[in-house]
C-alpha cells in the first residue's frame, strides 16, 4: 500500500503521504488513499463503470487536486466509488496534464462497508515532490 | 503545547497576543479560553489566528472561541470582521462545508415516554434520513428546481410543503440569505450537490435524541422561556451541511482566489487556504453570491429534515407531530460570513463577519430576532461529542466583544486516524448502548472517529463562553439516541 494516514495530521480531517516510483504512481497511490477514505476495503470495488479523466493545472500539486477532486465529484454526483486506473501524467511546456480511467460502480451499502464522506481536497500543506528514490505527496482531506 | 510567549491575560477568560507576534499582522489575536483551554490549544491555532490577523481590512481583533482547534487557512473556531470596503473575503474563513449548522427541535414528549420506543424511533430516523458516503436526498429535484432552492432556502421547502412559516422565523436569516446568485456557481457544483438536499452526510454530522434533566437545567427561568417546561423533556438536535454543493462552491473559488491574488491583485499569500480577494472585487462579488447559494441550500437541507423528523415522530407514536409539540426552538449556522451592523468605537459600521466554527450568537433586542427571543436573546446551539452532551445557550449583551459570536462545538483534541486506531465502531456502540444511548450508523469506521474522547470537555467549553461573556447556559441534553453517517 504505497500510502499511509498520518496520526498527528490536522485534528478535524485526514492527512495522508502517497508515493510511487514516477508520478503515474504517485497519482494512482493517492487517488486510492483518498477512496480508501470513503470505503474501508478497496478490493470490494468491482470495475464496472468507466469514467474517463483528463485535468490539467500550472503545478503538479494543484494537478493532483484536480484528478482527486474528480473522484469526489463522481461520488456526490453519481453515488460512483472509483478507483484511478492507468494513470498518466505529462508535462509539456510548463502545463500538466494528467489522465486516467476512473473505474468503479454504484455505491452499495451491502457490497461497500463506507467510512467517511470526503468533502474536499485542501491546500493545507499540499505537496508533490521528487526524491531520490521518486516521488512523494502530502494530502490533507476535509471530511 | 503552550501558548506563545507574549500572550496577555486581559480578563479572566480572555486573552491576548499582540500584533508583534509575525510581521503583517494589522490587530492583535483576541483567545476566549478558560487557562486550561488556553494550554491545551494546538500550536497551530495561534499561528493561524495571527495569520488571520494579516488579512487586510480586519476588524479590531482575529478571535479564537474556546472549542478552537487547528482548521486550515483560519482555525476552526475562528472569527474576524472586515470592513467590506477595504477588507477581503476568505473561503478560508468560512470553510469547505459553507453554513454547516445546528438545527434544535423541542417536542411535548417525555423521556418515559420516548424510552419505550427509543429502538424503533432511531431505526425509522436512520432508514428515513439519509447519511453516509453516496447518500440521496428524498426530495427530488431537476437542476432548475435546484436552482430556486440556492436563491430561496428554507423559504423554498415550506411553499413546497416540508414545513411551517414558524420554522422560518425560528432560523438565523429566516432560512434565505438575499445574495445568492446562481450565475455565479458552476454547473459542477450544481451537478455535484443537486441529488443531495436532506441527506445528513458523514463525519462528525450526526442527528440525535436528547433529553433535558431536570439537573442539567441551568437556567430554568431562560429554559421555561425558550419552551423547556416538563422534566426529562425530549428534544432532536441535529447537525449537517451544505454537502458536495457547498463543498465544491468553496473548492471551485479558492483556487479562482489564488489565481486572481498573485496575477491581478499583487497579494502576498502566507497560506493558500488563506486565499481571499478585496470584498469589493468582482472575484469576492461571485464568491460571495455564490456561498450564499450553498448557505441557502444548507438551510433548505435542514428544514427538509425537520420535515423527515416530523413525519418519522408522527408515525411511531401514531399522532399528528403538531400533537407531539415538534416546534424548533432555533437553526444556527456556523461556517459563514454575513454582512452585519456592529458597533465598534461607538460607531456603527457594517461589516463583513467571517465565523469558521463560529455561531452568532445576538443578544437581547437585537434586530433580527424573531419576537419571542427578544427578551431572551438568540438561542444558541453548541453540539457535544455523540457521548456526552450538547447545550442550548442564549446570546448576551457583552457578545458585542466579539461580533457576537461563541463556540460551536466541543473542539477535537485527537486526530481522526488516531481515534480509529484507539477504538472500535462495533465495541463503541455497545459500549454506548450500556450507558443508554442507542446508536445507528452507516459506518463502524466513521463511529470510531467520533468517540467521545477525541472531543475536547463540552461543559469546560460552554462555561468558558460564560465566562468569557459571550453566551449564557441554559440547558445541558444528554443524548439517549443518535443517527450518523
Amino acid at each position: 500500500m504505497p500510502y499511509e494516514y498520518l496520526e498527528d495530521g490536522v485534528t478535524s480531517d485526514v492527512t495522508f503521504h502517497a508515493w510511487g516510483a514516477t508520478l503515474d504512481e504517485l497519482f494512482s497511490a493517492a487517488a486510492d488513499a483518498t477512496t480508501n477514505v470513503m470505503i474501508a476495503t478497496l478490493d470490494t470495488v468491482r470495475p464496472r463503470i468507466s469514467k474517463p479523466v483528463s485535468v490539467s493545472a500550472d503545478t503538479l500539486d494543484l494537478l493532483l487536486l484536480r484528478l482527486l477532486d474528480e473522484l469526489i465529484f463522481y461520488k456526490d454526483a453519481e453515488g460512483l466509488i472509483l478507483r484511478a486506473t492507468n494513470v498518466h501524467v505529462e508535462t509539456v511546456d510548463h502545463a500538466h496534464q494528467a489522465r486516467a480511467d476512473l473505474r468503479g460502480e454504484p455505491i452499495d451499502r451491502n457490497a461497500h462497508e463506507l467510512s467517511g464522506d470526503v468533502k474536499a481536497v485542501t491546500l493545507h500543506g499540499l505537496r508533490v515532490e521528487q526524491h531520490d528514490a521518486g516521488w512523494h505527496a502530502e494530502v490533507t482531506l476535509d471530511v | 503545547m503552550a501558548a506563545p510567549e507574549g500572550i496577555r491575560r486581559i480578563a479572566d477568560s480572555v486573552w491576548e497576543l499582540p500584533p508583534t507576534l509575525r510581521p503583517g499582522m494589522r490587530v492583535p489575536v483576541r483567545i476566549c479560553a478558560t487557562e486550561p483551554l488556553l494550554h491545551a490549544m494546538d500550536d497551530q491555532v495561534f499561528k493561524q489566528a495571527a495569520n488571520v490577523a494579516t488579512l487586510p481590512g480586519i476588524v479590531g481583533y482575529s478571535f479564537v472561541m474556546p472549542d478552537a482547534h487547528w482548521g486550515y487557512g483560519f482555525p476552526i473556531g475562528g472569527v474576524a470582521a472586515m470592513d467590506p470596503e477595504t477588507g477581503v473575503i476568505s473561503p478560508g474563513g468560512i470553510g469547505f462545508d459553507i453554513n454547516c449548522g445546528m438545527r434544535l427541535v423541542l417536542t411535548d414528549l417525555t423521556f418515559d415516554d420516548v424510552q419505550p420506543k427509543l429502538h424503533e424511533l432511531v431505526d425509522t430516523l436512520y432508514d428515513r434520513v439519509p447519511a453516509g458516503v453516496g447518500a440521496k436526498g428524498f426530495v427530488k429535484l431537476s437542476q432548475s428546481e435546484f436552482a430556486e432552492v440556492l436563491e430561496q432556502g428554507a423559504g423554498w421547502c415550506v411553499r413546497n410543503g416540508y414545513g411551517v412559516e414558524e420554522d422560518l422565523a425560528r432560523t438565523e436569516e429566516s432560512g434565505c440569505l438575499m445574495g445568492a446568485d446562481v450565475e455565479c456557481v458552476s454547473d459542477r457544483a450544481i451537478e455535484r450537490g443537486y441529488r443531495q438536499i436532506g441527506t445528513l452526510g458523514s463525519g462528525n454530522h450526526y442527528l440525535e435524541i436528547q433529553v433535558a434533566r431536570p439537573e442539567h437545567i441551568v437556567d430554568p427561568e431562560l429554559a421555561a422561556q425558550l419552551g423547556i417546561t416538563r422534566p426529562n423533556q425530549i428534544a432532536v438536535m441535529f447537525h449537517c451541511g451544505s454537502r458536495g454543493f457547498g463543498h465544491q462552491v468553496a473548492t471551485d473559488y479558492l483556487q479562482i482566489f489564488l489565481r486572481a491574488m498573485t496575477t491581478k491583485y499583487g497579494m502576498e499569500i502566507i497560506d493558500r487556504e488563506l486565499a481571499c480577494a478585496p470584498f469589493k472585487s468582482d472575484e469576492g462579488r461571485r464568491y460571495f453570491a455564490a456561498m450564499q447559494c450553498a448557505a441557502n441550500m444548507s438551510f433548505a437541507s435542514r428544514q427538509v429534515i425537520l420535515h423527515r423528523i416530523r413525519e418519522v415522530f408522527g408515525a411511531v407514536f401514531h399522532r399528528d407531530w403538531r400533537e407531539l409539540g415538534l416546534r424548533m426552538i432555533y437553526d444556527v449556522a456556523h461556517n459563514t460570513a454575513k454582512l452585519e451592523t456592529h458597533v465598534v468605537e461607538g460607531r456603527s459600521r457594517q461589516l463583513l463577519v467571517h465565523r469558521k466554527g463560529a455561531t452568532r450568537a445576538f443578544g437581547p433586542g437585537m434586530p433580527g430576532l424573531p419576537p419571542e427571543y427578544q427578551r431572551t436573546g438568540q438561542p444558541v446551539i453548541i453540539g457535544g461529542s455523540m457521548e456526552t452532551g450538547s447545550y442550548l445557550l442564549t446570546g448576551v449583551a457583552g457578545g458585542a466583544a466579539t461580533f457576537f459570536s461563541t463556540a460551536h462545538g466541543s473542539g477535537r483534541t485527537m486526530s481522526r486516524t488516531k481515534a480509529k486506531h484507539a477504538y472500535r465502531g462495533r465495541d463503541l456502540q455497545r459500549s454506548m448502548e450500556h450507558r443508554g444511548i442507542y446508536v445507528r450508523t452507516v459506518s463502524f469506521g466513521g463511529l470510531a472517529e467520533e468517540a467521545g474522547a477525541a472531543y475536547k470537555d463540552i461543559d469546560a467549553v460552554v462555561e468558558a463562553t460564560e465566562h468569557a461573556g459571550l453566551s449564557h447556559r441554559v440547558v445541558r441534553f444528554t443524548p439517549i439516541g443518535n443517527v450518523k453517517g
